[in-house]
């Protein structure tokens, strides 16, 4: 996609060989980037320079690169949006947006871009913000390398970092987002990728997707968000190499996937989160050389999930490696490593010679009266939870790993 | 008192057993470490092992070295000694070799093994912070069943039992009150029940560090302060001071009132 | 010395001290007697705080020794089993108990010749026999010059040697002007070293008085044969 863009603009600048550079500053000819807008030609260039401008509601209708250099400040005072993109081939680069309006009525942004194709968002720094960057049906575009920083405290009033309604085949990368409602939002947006961001501290979700397909999440950072990450209703997902972790609390969730079906998440650390994923009507989704670590819970089970498979993942040192709230098992563990497994391996294959059940007693035991948690690691539980291993009565009988590993998988080597 | 402890003491190095519970340590954290190879498993298994046989050794040593310097206690007796330096002494004598050989022990293999380069540094000081507690708790506690007790053979048995009680049918109990009672609000009494057993109490500060992620699963308000801050640790740490400190304080009474 | 008044003492529903009244004057030599499980130990026992009475008062060298261990510094006792920490070396004990009564006594050096204690002061006390460690036992009770006595059962596992140096230690103790109280089963023991005797029968003092005096109301020409015989004073 990359490349489609760069074509793209090869092509306006051959086309618009006498575009022009407008300078803005507060001495300048345009001391308003509101007014160098309205003067400006269709690829012109604005070049803003440092300085405060206290402007909102700068509407840009027609293709133009915003340069700002040095980091010109856009105060938009509380009153409302500040940059909006109406129009395609729109570059908004380098600026520093403070203080948007907050509203309960208008989702305002610092920049929204709407029904437009080809825009390139990059390297703005957002601070007092209500929503970041709003993507609303505009397709083939770019987020990249910005820093989001809010300061929310309630759900209710606060907006989310970047997000992404009805908008396919849109690149999000290098992004930070921290303090907002949700980081990242998508919402109807098809085929777009969303590498490398780092999402955190956010009070409810790092990342949130609904209802989009086809879409491709790698190499992102999300940490210690309100309630994880949750991704629902979505098809043909491919969550790869992402790092989860403390994501703490009772609504709390590494990942939380509700109704995603023929996904893959691969290589992804999940890692010190009350529950690494929880997993409710998801089916045929492949979980193949994930590293679950120090988690409460490294998977839980909430019912109608068929066909998944654990392949080659490392269980080390959770509470509890899996919930199961079902006395039907069609999923299929195998070849993982588990850290509580305690088996032996006598014809050294690699692989336990007696199965191991990821599933204990005490786990349901929890389940009915969460209280009990604070018995957890004590003797008489080690008990319970042996002889329930010696004979399995509450635990589905096939729910098992046929062939633990005996030795931590190394993911690299594949 | 001091001299008492420092004799006590000298007797206790030269003793086969303190070599025995030394050894003993330092083997389980020599194969623990190379046999797993991985010490943030390596801490796990040692946790289990410390809130259960910490209490059990330091309770049947206690007793048993209670009894078997009956005659070298009736000797100072009748030295110009206060009885309560003597018991006092004595006790802290048994509790501090106890909790030598195993911050040694299981320091050593640790030590050798890197751990001061390794992020499980803070859970290995803690089990062996715990675990020094529990030796002075149950050290304390065995001291008073052997003071209660001239019959050896019922010390012993009473010394067991408490180990027993405490390790495992009080959690059982726990447990099972916690279903009967499980529609109603539960953690009050959770974290009550806790602070009344030692070994719940330090399996609870073990846990806080380890699988904190886990306890904060679970909604109750109480349960959420205990957790999720500083508070948790603080009652832990303040209620197993007074674990040490109420069975020692007994020790001193009733070691004022005995007849030998 | 020694003023015992009113002295019981229950262990449990057995009541081992009945009301004793003894004065023991600065000096004297005092032997207790009894049959088994007359209260002899338990009397000891109570002189030296290790037993705790349930009322009654004892005073050594006029001050009571209720919540008071300062005055064990004036008495020298020797017990009647001799065991000690086995891990100890002999001579580890014996500072050690030097150190405990802070008193850098020197007679120690004395005691160990005398007993022929030097091979095995570097030896450690859980490997000696039942009669060194007797030994050893006496040379802490004589190490230090205290004006009171205490020695209960003191020639138990001794060889006859021994036991001569014993007596001859005893002697010298008298002839320092020390108070001395002892019990044994050794009559001829007693008679060597004191004329006075307490004899006590089911927790009371059933007999008080000089060895003569004894054989005059008993009628009966030795000392064994007059305790033998001791019984017979109720029908009098």
């Amino acid at each position: 996609m990359t490349l489609h863009i760069a074509i793209g603009i090869a092509l306006v600048f051959s086309i618009n060989s006498n575009a022009k550079t407008i300078v803005v500053c507060e001495t300048c000819e345009f001391p308003s980037i509101r007014e160098a807008v309205e003067f400006s030609a269709p690829y012109d260039t604005l070049e803003i320079r440092k300085g405060t401008y206290k402007e909102f509601n700068i509407r840009i209708d027609k293709p133009l690169t915003l340069l700002g250099i040095d980091y010109p400040i856009i105060d938009g005072a509380f009153k409302g949006e500040i940059v909006q993109v109406v129009s395609d081939h729109v570059t908004i680069d380098g600026l520093f947006i403070i203080n948007v309006g907050t509203s309960y009525t208008e989702d305002f942004a610092a920049v929204r871009v709407s029904n437009s194709e080809h825009f390139l968002v990059q390297n703005l720094v957002l601070e007092k913000l209500f929503f970041g960057i709003y993507i609303e049906k505009s397709n083939n575009g770019r987020v990249y390398n910005n820093k989001i920083v809010g300061d929310a405290e309630e759900e209710y009033n606060s907006g989310n970092g970047i997000q992404l309604w009805y908008s396919n085949h849109v690149e999000v990368d290098k992004n930070i987002v921290t303090h907002v409602r949700d980081g990242i939002y998508l919402e109807f947006s098809n085929f777009c990728k969303i590498t490398n961001n780092r999402s955190n501290d956010n009070i409810r979700y790092g990342l949130h997707f609904m209802f989009s397909n086809d879409d491709l999440y790698q190499f992102n950072t999300f940490e210690n968000n309100g309630a994880g990450v949750a991704v629902m209703f979505s098809k043909q997902i491919e969550m790869l190499d992402n790092t989860f972790k403390n994501n703490w609390g009772p609504a709390s969730y590494g990942i939380l996937l509700k109704e995603i079906n023929d996904s893959n998440i691969r290589r992804n650390r999940f890692q010190n989160n009350t529950t690494g994923i929880n997993i409710e009507g998801s089916n045929r989704v492949n979980y193949e050389h994930n590293d679950f670590v120090g988690n409460g819970w490294a998977v839980k089970f909430r019912g109608a999930c068929y066909t998944n498979i654990f392949r080659e993942n490392n269980f080390l040192f959770n509470s509890f490696d899996l919930a199961y709230n079902s006395k039907v098992n069609d999923n299929l563990f195998t070849q993982n490593y588990w850290s509580n497994y305690t088996g032996y391996d006598l014809n050294e294959d690699g692989l336990g010679d007696i199965p191991y059940r990821p599933v204990k007693l005490f786990t349901y035991v929890v389940n009915r009266t969460p209280e009990a948690i604070i018995l957890l690691r004590s003797l008489f539980v080690d008990i319970i939870d042996f002889s329930e291993k010696v004979s399995p009565v509450f635990t589905p009988d096939n729910l098992l790993d046929e062939q633990p590993k005996m030795k931590r998988i190394d993911h690299g080597s594949d | 008192m001091i001299k008492i402890l420092k004799y006590s003491f000298y007797d206790l190095i030269r003793s086969r057993w303190t070599y025995v519970y030394f050894a003993f340590y330092l083997l389980l954290g020599i194969v623990l470490l190379f046999l797993n190879n991985d010490l943030s498993k390596a801490v796990i298994t040692l946790m289990n092992v410390i809130i259960i046989l910490v209490p059990l050794i330091s309770t049947v040593f206690g007793v048993m070295y209670y009894y078997n310097s009956r005659e070298f206690t009736e000797l100072l007796l009748a030295q110009p000694v206060k009885r309560s330096s003597i018991f006092i002494g004595q006790y802290l004598g048994v509790a501090l070799s106890l909790s030598i050989s195993l911050v040694v022990g299981l320091g050593l293999p640790f030590i050798f093994y890197g751990i001061f380069k390794s992020v499980a540094i803070w859970d290995f000081v803690l089990l062996l912070v715990t675990g020094t507690f529990l030796s002075l708790i149950f050290t304390a506690l065995s001291f008073n069943i052997a003071l209660a007790n001239e019959n050896r053979i019922k010390g012993f048995g009473y010394a067991i039992l408490l180990w027993l009680f405490m390790a495992v049918i009080y959690d059982g109990l726990f447990l099972i009150s916690l279903l009967i009672f499980e529609e109603y609000p539960l953690d009050t009494f959770s974290i009550a029940a806790t602070l009344f057993n030692p070994i719940d109490l330090s399996r609870v500060l073990i846990l806080l560090k380890l699988d904190i992620s886990a306890l904060l699963g679970y909604t109750g308000a109480l349960f959420q302060k205990f957790f999720g801050t500083y508070f948790g640790m603080l009652i832990s740490s303040a209620v197993l001071v007074l674990w040490v400190i109420v069975p020692s304080f007994f020790i001193y009474r009733r070691s004022r009132r005995k007849d030998f | 010395m020694v003023q015992i008044e009113g002295l019981h003492k229950k262990f449990g529903r057995n009541e081992v001290l009945q009301g004793i009244d003894l004065e023991i004057g600065r000096g004297e030599i005092f032997a207790i007697l009894g049959p088994n499980g007359s209260g002899k130990t338990t009397l000891i026992k109570s002189v030296l705080g290790m037993v705790i009475p349930n009322t009654g008062s004892i005073h050594v060298n006029g001050h009571s020794i209720k919540k008071n261990h300062r005055y064990r510094n004036e008495i020298d006792y020797l017990p009647q089993i001799a065991n000690f920490p086995s891990n100890l070396r002999v001579n580890e004990l014996i500072r050690m108990i030097k150190d405990l009564r802070n008193d850098p006594s020197e007679k120690d050096q004395e005691l160990i010749e005398l007993f022929g204690l030097k091979p095995y002061l570097n030896k450690k006390l859980g490997t000696l026999s039942g009669g060194t460690k007797q030994k050893v036992n006496i040379l802490l009770t004589f190490m230090f010059d205290s004006p009171l006595l205490i020695l209960d059962e003191p020639t138990t596992g001794l060889d006859p040697i021994s036991l001569i140096r014993l007596k001859e230690l005893l002697t010298s103790e008298k002839e320092k002007g020390k108070t001395i109280l002892v019990t044994s089963h050794i009559m001829s023991f007693v008679e060597s070293v004191t004329s006075k005797i307490v004899y006590l029968l089911e927790g009371k003092i059933y007999f008080k008085g000089s060895i003569p005096e004894l054989k005059a109301r008993t009628k009966q020409p030795d000392f064994e044969h007059a305790i033998a015989s001791i019984l017979t004073l109720a029908d009098d």
